[in-house]
């Protein structure tokens, strides 16, 4: 088995709201290998981001182990996290919102590093961001422009030049290609996958976009709304999708040809509210094979074998939907 | 995957190669504001103030208490370029040695609001939940006393000194500041950068000083610049029921309080004060627009 590098158990993110308590994550679990990139699908609001911010203690967890380098930094201190962020950072969703519109290109790249006293003098550090520039693509000529005259692209650049400053072993990637052009987000995609060679990177890959997700993960988690429901390595996912969600998630990409008949999995219903939700499959009442079990206990994850888990009580009872 | 070689966007060689030292945000700013017509008026309207305050002594042509009884209520003439007072005393003198307290009450006193206020505001409405509460309400009841009812206790319980005065007028208008920076600091913790911030290990110091405050300077500058008109009409309001500046020291507000009685008769009395004071918050108001926009980088054409 390969060396895991973080490992996510039973992690909940509970939100106090006027209605009731929001189960924006509710008992996640999954783990990721080093050096490869864990894909999140999950349709909006099912708690992906969430995830993704309370892994890097971005935001608190209200319960749950998150074990990264066979140390849960739940536990750590204010000062001992400091010097974990030096190990895992995000890339964020919106280019536009996460860049300080007051501070120059290699004022933000530079932050990092002055934040966690990294170069003690200048010229070390003026180097560091000029090398860093040079290893997302940016021209050094943009050092002193600010965020607001580059295209997203080049921002998303400097948010992954920011994010490579600290040389991190894991980054999280939210949603990091979804406010881009599409013809933008496949230079993004292939920059990351050139980095993550470059330097080995592990990444936790945030989105919402099958096609995009496909195209970077060797192994993939699909949420629904505020839980794992399958967690696999990328063929046998598509090929062989054991969760009905999974099945009708995966029937819904398009493809690109007229001739072929889909026998597509339609969805009825919404998506019920994450705030106080009912004991059972959070999915039962879109599910077409639900059964009285599923309304009465909730499916746990469980191991199918060449490391594939399925939160369902029929998994692998289901006929395969063609896909 | 791909195996795309990284390519440098823009390979541009006729483009002259951008200095590789990082230019001083400061030197930026700068460059930004002279470009500012506006603002560069103003400006030079400050210095000139400045520069009468600091050598009242060689510009004015009388003493700031000289009296010549029989001189009383002239207009302006070439003798006396703004007419005298009731004293016939110079109104002119008075005026340029009257800048000296009025710009240092406007300009400190807006200081100390703008500095414990804005820190106050900007704690508040970081941290949120309790703190926040209790800040806020502390400022509610400053709110709740006539400002000028509270600079007449502080000056009468601390004794009627200009520093005083100063302190006074300051402490007035720190809920002021306070309700405007939380105000903004509210919109723009939720940020994404903040949190960007706060993931590469920035602690909260940083995040305020380098995030929150510089993205939500324009509305402390227009507070400040309306301020110092504030502060030196209190300091007048103080000065007249004998709190403030003691007579014969002058000061504009006090001027222009005086001259109040006789304004029926003697506009000069009155005009010329009102005068400086409208200058004085002419040039800030156009001076701190222009920073406003210069500390913007967005702005930049």
């Amino acid at each position: 088995m390969q060396e895991r590098l973080l490992d996510v158990k039973n992690l909940k993110k509970h939100f106090k709201t006027k209605k009731g308590l929001l189960h924006a994550v509710d008992g996640v679990d999954f783990y990721i290998n080093k050096g490869e990139t864990l894909g999140l699908v999950g349709e909006s609001g099912c708690g992906k981001s969430t995830t993704g911010r309370v892994v890097l203690r971005l935001l608190e967890a209200t319960d749950g182990e998150i074990i990264f380098e066979g140390k849960n930094i739940l536990q750590y201190n204010k000062d001992q996290m400091r010097q974990m962020r030096k190990e895992m950072q995000i890339v964020f969703q919106d280019p536009f919102a996460s860049l300080n519109p007051r501070m120059s290109v290699s004022e933000i790249i530079a932050e990092p590093l002055l934040v966690n006293k990294v170069f003690s003098n200048r010229q070390d550090m003026n180097k560091r961001v000029t090398e860093l520039m040079d290893t997302v693509g940016l021209a050094e000529r943009l050092m002193n422009v600010y965020p607001h005259e580059l295209d997203g692209g080049r921002r998303q650049r400097i948010g992954i030049a920011r994010a490579l400053a600290l040389k991190p072993k894991f980054i999280v990637q939210d949603e990091p290609v979804s406010a881009l052009d599409v013809s933008i987000q496949a230079q993004i995609l292939n920059l990351m996958a050139d980095l993550q060679d470059e330097f080995g990177l592990t990444y936790l890959f945030i989105s919402h976009d099958l096609s995009v997700v496909k195209h970077v993960s060797d192994r993939i988690a699909v949420m629904y709304l505020g839980k794992v429901v399958e967690l696999s390595d990328y063929n046998s996912m598509f090929k062989n999708p054991l969760h009905p969600y999974t099945q009708a998630l995966l029937s819904a990409i398009p493809v690109p040809r007229i001739d072929i008949k889909r026998d597509r999995v339609i969805l009825e219903g919404d998506v019920p509210s994450p705030v106080n939700p009912p004991e059972g499959c959070r999915f039962y009442g879109r599910c077409r094979y639900r059964q009285d079990i599923c309304k009465a206990k909730t499916p746990e994850l469980q191991d199918m074998g060449n490391e594939k888990f399925v939160a369902c009580h029929f998994a692998g009872n289901l006929k395969p939907a063609t896909v | 995957m791909s195996n795309v070689k990284l390519q440098k966007e823009e390979v541009q060689p006729s483009v002259p190669k951008a200095p590789k030292k990082k230019k001083s945000q400061w030197l930026e700013v700068w460059r930004r504001l002279v470009k500012n017509k506006a603002a560069m008026v103003g400006l030079a309207i400050m210095l000139i103030l400045i520069f009468s305050a600091i050598f009242a002594d060689f510009i004015a042509p009388y003493g700031y208490d000289e009296q010549v009884l029989t001189n009383r209520f002239k207009s302006p003439s070439s003798e006396h370029l703004f007419g005298t007072d009731n004293f016939g005393r110079d109104i002119f003198s008075r005026i340029v040695y009257g800048s000296r307290i009025s710009l240092r009450v406007g300009i400190i006193s807006v200081a100390i609001a703008a500095l414990c206020g804005g820190s106050l505001g900007a704690v508040a409405g970081y941290y949120g939940g309790k703190l926040d509460n209790v800040i806020m309400r502390m400022m509610d009841i400053l709110l709740a006393i006539p400002g000028i009812i509270l600079a007449i206790s502080i000056v009468a319980a601390l004794g009627p000194e200009l520093r005083n005065v100063m302190i006074a007028v300051g402490i007035g208008g720190i809920p002021g500041f306070a309700r405007i920076v939380r105000a903004s600091v509210l919109s723009i913790r939720e940020q994404e950068f903040i949190e960007a911030a706060k993931a590469v290990g920035a602690n909260d110091f940083r995040i305020i000083s380098k995030h929150i405050i510089p993205n939500s300077m324009a509305p402390i500058i227009v507070q400040a610049t309306m301020g110092v008109a504030g502060a030196i009409l209190s300091t007048a309001g103080l000065s007249f029921i004998g709190l403030g500046i003691q007579p014969p020291i002058p000061e504009w507000g006090a001027m222009l309080s005086t001259g109040r009685d006789y304004i029926r008769d003697y506009w000069h009395m009155t005009t010329f004060p009102g005068v400086a004071i409208m200058i004085t918050i002419f040039a800030l108001n156009l001076l701190g627009d222009g920073l406003r926009d210069a500390l913007d980088p967005r702005l930049k054409s």
